[in-house]
């Protein structure tokens, strides 16, 4: 299917506070209403965007410094809740290629697996390391190497984890996934021809 | 050694290691609804790929749609593309649909159980991360992304990774006034909301085994809420006597081989778990979240945190328009809502709507019942459920998402706090950027909706309806 392999994902990076951030949050339920994934970038973080604005807060996601940004770091368990892939979807719209966090939520990790938006754990104080880096310094490139499992950046040198499956999974471009799942399509036969419940319970 | 029901279905469905280390595991049932599709349908045109099995695909409308003036075209231009585009996705790969004004329609969750669909032993998948629902039969049930849908359309497997098996075991007597999403409540709260990555939740002990079938099904359906893929009960005589006689449930002696075949499914009494935990049933009370995400909560008696000094704390109090270290009792109410596939069946409004029969919703709040399917309705109105609510002053509306989620009509406004029987209280969950949702059990969304505040559902009648158990 042509998927890209990824292993060098460089770039300057946006840091978004808070754990938990769940996916209502980095994409409201009424920009679900599309049946594309067109324009989800313009709505990234759009609630959150607009309550900093009200308070006289400028958003990450809105502050020219971080414009053109390509890394997002994050804190403990991003994306939890719904399963919309909207929410990554919109992230890799707006240019996000790779996720740093503490934690991520399960299903957001496996959609953003699926569409080539590489997310990658390090410890607390690692992000917070790279946090301050890019606070102080927005213009800092950082160079996320999954097949070295590091992140660099202005002399700093974080270990970053990435389970292998999934490493393997960027690194040979193969996460697009239905035509492996197609690939051998009798074995898929000859499992669900053992299954009693397809079967009418006649055996 | 034994083998959890996890390990048993997962062997089962196992096709293959995928080379890139994944498990390709073969989906028994495939839900589908309007939201989460139409792009994965979109992808499988254009690679030319048929639906593999449109024979264990089912569809259904719930996220979008309105619960009242439901006549088509629908006002909202894009709620009416959305549905269309379903209605032609299943026309054109032959999946059945239970469209708005079938009597099957319904939250996916709702209905998958309703019509027997879902049973023991099989894998589930549907776009929405309730699926977890499901496993209340001992099903493994998994919530997916658009791009694992169209997995599943394309193929009817998912590419995923084992998990591990985390046995939660709830002992001894449920207190009255004490239901199951006050227990589900509970555990996200002790486990925290990102404290079952990488595990199933396998729910169990005495009182999870005389818990009715929709009792199950909230424990189950919040399992995601805790962070965990999935969450199951094991299946016994409870699962079998709700499944009798349901359309896709066979029957006669079909069904006394299925009931066999579902008894060996469940765990050996020696599997073992990587881990346990226990909750002790009669230490609990109602629950009410004061916070941001569900695992934000306290009991009714309780203070909301007073220790501002936590960046999280504090700004979901902020949000929440709460003082530190106030009681949550006494909280103004604007909007109840009872619905949702977390509690909206036909159990749920019985509660619901013996708390509310002689007494009125309170001046100034605005209170809705939303069936969580067309069964539910039907079966609700037989018995008068929708007279018992709508003299009380609450409004009867048609199956569906509703307020859950601010994808329809039903939304709040400005910052209004709404006591709900759903699932999320996240910032801007129902349909308001400011809104304010207080998660809790039918009863307690009950009492608030006629005190127009948070009531300790204990206090309001004199014999509390027997949830305890
Ligand atoms: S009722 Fe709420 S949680 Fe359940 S499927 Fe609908 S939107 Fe999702």
């Amino acid at each position: 299917m042509g998927a890209d392999k990824i292993r060098i994902i460089d770039g300057r990076a946006l840091p978004i506070r808070g754990d938990d951030m769940d996916t209502d949050r980095i994409m409201p339920a009424r920009f679900l209403k599309s049946i594309t994934f067109d324009g989800l970038e313009q709505h990234v973080f759009e609630d959150d965007r607009l309550e900093a604005k009200r308070s006289g807060h400028v958003h990450p996601f809105d502050d020219p410094k971080f414009q053109g940004a390509s890394i997002l770091l994050a804190d403990r368990n991003f994306g939890a809740g719904s399963s919309r892939e909207h929410a990554p979807q919109g992230l890799h719209r707006w240019g996000i290629r790779a996720v740093v966090a503490q934690s991520f939520a399960e299903i957001f990790f496996g959609n953003s697996l699926m569409i080539g938006l590489a997310c990658v754990t390090a410890p607390a104080k690692d992000v917070e390391a790279l946090m301050s880096l890019v606070n102080r310094d927005p213009q800092a490139t950082l160079a996320i190497d999954l097949q070295a499992r590091t992140c660099q950046a202005s002399g700093l040198t974080i270990a970053i984890a990435i389970p292998d499956h999934v490493r393997d999974t960027l690194l040979t471009g193969a996460w697009d996934t239905t035509g492996l799942l197609l690939d051998r399509y009798e074995e898929v036969n000859a499992v669900s021809a053992k299954l009693p419940y397809l079967n009418g319970f006649t055996n | 050694m034994g083998r959890t029901l996890l390990q048993k279905v997962w062997d089962l469905h196992t096709v293959r290691t995928l080379p890139t280390g994944q498990t390709q595991l073969f989906i028994g049932l495939h839900l589908i609804h309007e939201v989460t599709t139409p792009q994965a349908f979109d992808a499988l045109r254009q690679h030319g790929w048929t639906v593999a099995r449109p024979d264990r695909t089912f569809a259904t409308v719930d996220h979008i749609v309105p619960t009242r003036q439901r006549q088509r075209p629908f006002l909202d231009v894009m709620a009416e593309d959305m549905i269309a585009s379903l209605e032609r996705n299943c026309r054109d790969f032959g999946i059945p649909l239970y469209d708005i004004g079938d009597e099957r329609q319904g939250i996916v969750h709702v209905i998958g159980p309703e019509l027997g669909l879902t049973q023991p032993g099989m894998t589930i998948a549907c776009g929405d991360s309730h699926t977890s629902t499901h496993g209340a039969f001992g099903a493994v049930a998994f919530g997916i992304g658009t791009s694992q849908v169209r997995d599943v359309l394309a193929s009817q497997c998912l590419a995923i990774e084992p998990l591990k098996a985390r046995r939660i075991r709830v002992t001894g007597r449920l207190p009255r006034g004490v239901y199951a999403k006050d227990v589900i409540l509970t555990i996200i709260q002790r486990l925290g909301v990102g404290g079952g990555a990488g595990h199933a939740y396998e729910y169990a002990g005495d009182t999870i085994e005389r818990m009715s079938m929709d009792e199950r099904m909230t424990i189950c359906n919040m399992s995601i809420e805790g962070g965990a893929r999935v969450g199951y009960v094991n299946p016994d005589e409870t699962t079998f006597t709700y499944m009798e006689r349901r359309p896709f449930v066979p029957r006669g002696e079909a069904f006394e081989r299925a009931k066999a075949w579902w008894r060996s499914m469940a765990s050996d009494a020696d599997a073992v778990y990587d881990d346990e935990v226990v909750i002790r049933a009669e230490e609990l009370t109602p629950v009410v979240t004061w916070g941001v995400n569900p695992g934000q909560s306290i009991g009714v008696k309780e203070r909301v945190p007073a220790n501002t000094a936590d960046q999280q704390i504090s700004d979901a109090l902020t949000y929440m328009g709460l003082t530190p270290g106030q009681p949550i009792a006494g909280m103004t109410v604007d909007v109840a809502f009872i619905g949702s596939c977390t509690n909206g069946r036909l159990s749920d409004l019985r509660e619901a709507a013996r708390i509310v029969r002689g007494h009125h919703v309170a001046t100034g709040v605005k209170a809705l019942v939303v069936p969580g399917s067309a069964g539910v309705q039907k079966a609700a109105e037989r018995e008068g459920l929708d007279a018992a609510f709508r003299e009380a002053g609450f409004e009867w509306r048609d199956a569906g998402c509703s307020m859950c989620l601010g994808m329809n009509p039903d939304k709040l406004e400005g910052n209004q706090v709404c006591a709900a029987s759903s699932n999320r209280n996240f910032k801007g969950r129902q349909g308001s950027p400011t809104g304010r949702t207080l998660l809790m059990s039918p009863a307690m969304v009950a009492a608030a909706a006629i005190t127009g505040r948070v009531t300790d559902v204990r206090e309001l009648v004199e014999e509390v309806p027997a949830g305890g158990r």
